[in-house]
């Protein structure tokens, strides 16, 4: 912390402190709720509270019984071992199924979106480009609109005996195919944001001088715009891929029981069998945000390397 | 459809490396926690082990409407349902359902025919029943003390402390008569006059601010081992498993419970109606029916199955005395009217709804 | 955009009018600078606008009555809705009911005529039932069965439901009626629940939104105001939580929270309150309001950041090196200057909260439900989905006129992640 200079009155170090102190009660709300999961997690009774004995740091009191269940459940046969076990838990377990739904969606709902999104932000960002702002509401509107109002219409869209354009065709909903197109559209928004702020600071006259030099339009953009703008791509693939990831409403509007995610599985869970194995995925959950706020922050100081501004 | 899977199984393929299961998948609906734990220790592995089909066990909170919405809207992805009994009569009349042939029924193992097997009212045009239940309410044993009646339920006077309940009309509302002093058979005929609809909500008001609702049949006892609530309304098999596979101190009160089955249907236009079937019928033999009740205290609906049910999967509980058709549990029971259901729940719920709003 | 023809045109070395030339080159620029957005326009436009749109729709379409009961929808567009009905009007009732028994459509249109008069549905299917065995004057067959099919009200509804489109569900969603004779009448006062709903979810976002400002507006400073290597370390603070599932935060806040929670338990504890007398901090509106809060709190921090990282702490010093008071120096020179921020931010999280529908669902028991969960509700459980279309309708317009304010005060290009 800062010094405080020598002639401070009494009164501003009273202040000084007191609003050091209000904001750090600001900062452990923020955190606190997050970090507290984690212990509770490895809880060995079925409780979503310290017991005396995790209190007393008695080692009986923990266990990893709750990282054994997300595994357990929905297993055929839990106490099998060697490869039976292996093939059992990666076919049945409901979370192992959930995380491979959630990757599958997430995957492809990034593409769409990041490809899409990469393109549209790049004409955008073009100062010729007509009804710019009318444009750039609209694309930004799925992270305005309610989500259950987005996840109600999709459903109803997707529905075969209601849509009109697709009179008996298979329906969408209840299928991964609807939500994939859902969650890429839930993710463009970010996409568009991320790449058009790395393009603000773009310096035209780079791709004026590669063209002078002989590149055609696509090498310009692969050699001189496209390694410029990449972190801005990246970061916004990242949020699109964790909107997709995070996302549930969408899915319990448009999947089909064999398409619950991660969120979704968790949704259920709190709704109806409240046990600690939710926080034990929660605090798996928490481990891979720390791991993607590192990969951001890496990618936003290099952006900025890249575009010669100081780091901040 | 085909063409479908064959795109999924690509995706599937490209972004994991997995190869998918060639044999069938049938999507089976059911309750959630204990309840959906009996079913599939006792259903659904050796059918899949004899059959080699996989079950994909689905949670769900009773009643109709996610089986409506899917057969309205042409994407039913549900195969096999466990509801209760005045939402599959409900259900096949408004053509939801398909019916269900009953021939396909296993006969019991003297020889008894299935139609003659089952206890009257178990088989419906479209459903089969597996289970009998009840709906009943529990106390933790260690906090609360001196409660034997329904009356004590509504009484938060002399038992002080949040009230669990079922959020919707069903069951408490018969409750909240009983409790008013409706003699058990005379409940239904107080509950089709405006008048006795309005005493139990009357009734209901003078708890209503101690009210703690619940919706999945795994969350009442959850509620009663937090301390959220003193008292709360349950399936009385999910009490069962709380008091004795986890040893929580539950009691369960008979007085006043509310008997009901809970039988299988198949949504109409179900992806795999042929499996179901099969399913159905494999799950309605006298021996799984047995078997399921050694898992949860939930009776068995054929006649045939009794003989057959002994210990609790512990092997020590004798399962007889925690079923809701034991003779000790039956002094002052209701049988659910699922034609009174049939026709007013939707009123009902309507009703409760806004009353809950207020 | 017309030619100008009065003066020479400049022409360009091909021989063209340097103006054509110029318009062609921009023309060809726009259409590429186009051809980039159309891509992902397209998809927005197909997979997101036209379903919004078709729900919108499908909150003043109703088809389920003049579908399933052709006859009488008939005879129902020329009733006046005053004139006792006759004869051939039950005749085309019973007739429209006998085939909906048998094509098994009766409870979806029972469904449909108690939405406009409840207390009908088993009025429909117990006569549905019967209908095939009634023989004339139907008048007082129906009668028979159930003399309700003698009340006027009950016609009303059917005119009203047999409506292909109507304003009905959207005078609903404002607990309004719309009557057979085409007229509105409120509801009565104990059937009102949208309208306090829509007020009770703006209460909440606005409570949100202001909790959000008040614990944000300090963090944010402070973040500002530090030298940048603190700053960046207290700023994966704010960043963590962002990062962090909706669901997962909503869990700890449940942990938190609840009656033998985290909290409840430090209380008892510190002897704040007795081991009998828990806070009730969940499963309701407080618990709705404190996880919204939390969640929605980066979002509010962030952009009041990036704003107060504009203004050079200089200002602050030159105002209190001309004799301001520190307060004054805030009041008069800061806080104006960090207006934009606090606009952007109580924006974003006024619009977020607005539709939130996890969180509430999740922790809000029964008073801190918000109108997102009654369209959920609608959409699921009831399924009445032209109420939901009406309400999500409704929700939708509220929600575009902050969006278009965001717009004018902030501008959608200065919305910034992370």
């Amino acid at each position: 912390m800062a010094k405080l200079p020598p002639y401070t009155t009494t009164g501003q170090k009273i202040w000084h402190y007191t609003f050091r102190f209000l904001t750090g009660l600001v900062f452990l709300f923020l955190i606190t709720p997050i970090l507290i999961i984690i212990p509770l997690s490895f809880n060995h009774e079925p409780y979503f509270t310290f017991t005396s004995g995790m209190l007393h740091l008695d080692p009986e009191a923990y266990s990893l019984r709750w990282y054994r269940d997300i595994f357990a459940n929905g297993m055929v046969n839990p106490d099998a071992t060697g490869a039976e076990w292996w093939s059992d838990m990666w076919n049945n377990a409901q979370w192992i199924r959930a995380t491979k739904n959630s990757f599958i969606i997430g995957f492809w709902a990034t593409l769409l979106a990041t490809g899409f999104g990469t393109l549209a932000a790049i004409g955008l960002s073009r100062s010729e480009m007509p009804f710019k702002g009318a444009i750039m509401s609209l694309l930004i509107s799925p992270m305005i609109v309610p989500l259950v109002v987005t996840a109600a219409g999709m459903f109803y869209f997707y529905s075969n005996d209601f849509n009109p354009f697709v009179e008996g065709k298979q329906a969408l909903a209840g299928s991964k195919l609807g939500v994939i197109l859902a969650h890429a559209a839930l993710g463009t928004p970010f996409v568009i944001i991320t790449v058009t702020s790395t393009l603000v600071g773009f310096d035209k006259s780079l791709t004026r001088a590669s063209a002078n030099m002989g590149a055609g339009p696509l090498r310009t953009f692969f050699k001189v715009q496209m390694p410029l703008i990449l972190p801005g791509v990246i970061s916004g693939g990242l949020f699109a891929f964790i909107t997709s990831f995070d996302e549930v409403v969408a899915v319990l509007f448009l999947a089909g029981p064999e398409d619950k995610t991660i969120p979704r599985q968790m949704w259920s869970g709190i709704r109806e069998q409240i046990s600690p194995t939710i926080l034990a995925v929660a605090t798996i959950l928490v481990a891979i945000s720390i791991v993607l706020l590192a990969t951001l922050e890496m990618l936003r100081r290099r952006s900025e390397r890249l575009r010669g501004l100081s780091p901040s | 459809m085909k063409l479908k899977n064959v795109l999924f199984s690509a995706t599937a393929l490209l972004a994991v490396g997995t190869v998918a299961a060639t044999a069938g998948t049938l999507t089976v609906v059911s309750w959630g926690g204990a309840y959906t734990k009996s079913q599939v220790e006792a259903y659904h592995k050796p059918w899949m082990e004899k059959t080699g089909n996989t079950i994909v066990s689905e949670d769900y909170n009773g009643g109709l409407a996610e089986i409506k919405a899917q057969v309205e809207a042409g994407n039913v992805s549900w195969d096999v349902v466990d509801v209760e009994l005045s939402d599959a009569v409900r259900g096949c009349d408004e053509g939801l359902l398909e019916e269900i042939d009953k021939s396909i029924l296993p006969p019991a193992p003297d020889g008894t025919p299935a139609e003659e097997d089952f206890i009257p009212g178990a088989l419906q045009d479209c459903a089969v029943a597996n289970i009998v239940w009840s709906t009943i309410f529990a106390v933790d044993s260690s906090k609360t003390h001196g409660v034997d009646s329904i009356d004590d339920f509504f009484n938060t006077t002399d038992f002080p402390g949040k009230r669990g309940m079922r959020k919707g009309p069903k069951a408490n509302l018969e409750m909240a008569l009983m409790a008013d002093g409706v003699p058990a058979d005379q409940v239904y005929d107080v509950l089709n006059t405006p008048e006795g609809v309005d005493r139990a909500f009357a009734k209901l008001d003078t708890i209503k601010d101690d009210i703690v609702w619940w919706e999945a049949g795994a969350q009442p006892p959850q509620l009663l081992a937090d301390g959220e609530v003193t008292m709360t309304t349950a399936y009385n098999g999910r009490i069962f498993n709380a008091a004795v596979a986890e040893n929580k101190p539950f009691e369960v009160i008979w007085d006043g419970q509310i008997m009901d089955f809970d039988l299988w249907v198949i949504p109409k236009g179900a992806p795999n109606k042929d499996l179901a079937l099969d399913f159905i019928a494999f799950s309605t033999d006298t021996q799984r029916l047995a078997d399921q009740a050694s898992w949860i205290s939930y009776g068995p609906a054929r006649k045939s199955s009794g003989a057959l049910v002994g210990l609790y999967s512990d092997g020590k509980t004798e399962m007889g005395p925690h079923m809701p058709t034991a003779e000790a549990n039956l002094k002052n029971a209701l049988v659910n009217d699922f034609e009174f259901w049939a026709d007013n729940a939707d009123q009902l719920n309507e009703r409760f709804n806004a009353w809950l709003a207020k | 955009m017309s030619d100008d023809t009065h003066t020479g045109p400049v022409l360009a070395a091909d021989g063209t009018p340097l103006k054509k030339k110029l318009a062609q080159a921009l023309f060809v620029s726009r259409a590429r600078a186009f051809a980039l957005v159309a891509p992902l326009l397209l998809f927005i436009v197909i997979s997101f606008m036209v379903p919004i749109i078709s729900l919108m729709i499908q909150g003043v379409k109703n088809d389920t009555f003049s579908r399933n009961m052709p006859l009488t929808t008939a005879v129902l567009a020329d009733w006046d809705t005053t004139t006792p009905p006759d004869e051939s009007m039950y005749a085309a009732l019973v007739g429209d009911l006998i085939q909906a028994r048998k094509d098994k459509t009766i409870g979806q249109v029972a469904t449909r005529v108690n939405r406009e008069l409840s207390g009908t549905r088993s009025m429909f299917t117990k006569t549905a039932r019967k209908a095939a065995k009634l023989s004339p004057p139907y008048a007082a067959a129906l009668q028979d069965i159930d003399e309700d099919w003698g009340d006027m009200a009950v016609w009303q509804a059917m005119k009203v439901a047999s409506l292909k489109y109507s304003p009905a569900f959207y005078a609903a969603a404002l607990d309004m009626e719309y009557k057979a004779d085409g007229s509105f009448e409120r509801l009565p006062e104990r059937d009102r629940i949208y309208v306090y709903l829509f007020i009770k979810t703006i209460l909440i976002a606005a409570t949100v939104t202001l909790a959000t400002l008040v614990l944000g507006y300090p963090v944010a400073w402070l973040l500002a105001s530090l030298p940048a290597r603190q700053s960046n370390l207290l700023m994966i603070l704010v960043l963590l939580p962002f990062w962090t599932s909706l669901l997962v935060r909503t869990t700890a806040w449940i942990a938190m929270l609840q009656a033998h929670g985290v909290l409840n338990n430090l209380f008892v504890w510190i002897g704040l309150t007795d081991d009998d007398h828990r806070f009730s901090l969940i499963y309701n509106m407080t618990g709705t309001i404190i996880a919204m809060t939390h969640i929605l709190l980066p979002f509010m921090i962030l952009p009041l950041y990036s704003v107060m990282k504009g203004i050079p702490p200089s200002y602050l010093r030159a105002a209190k090196s001309l004799g301001a008071t520190n307060w004054t120096a805030f009041w008069r020179v800061y806080f104006p200057g960090t207006i934009p921020g606090i606009g952007a931010g109580g924006l974003l999280v006024f619009i977020l909260a607005i539709g939130y529908y996890i969180t509430p669902a999740l922790v809000g028991g029964q008073d801190g439900q918000m109108i997102s969960n009654f369209i959920a509700y609608h959409m699921q459980k009831s399924l009445n989905w032209s109420l939901a279309a009406a309400l999500g309708g409704i929700l939708l317009m509220i929600v575009l006129i902050f969006y278009w304010l965001y717009d004018k005060i902030v501008g959608i290009d200065n919305m910034k992640m992370g």
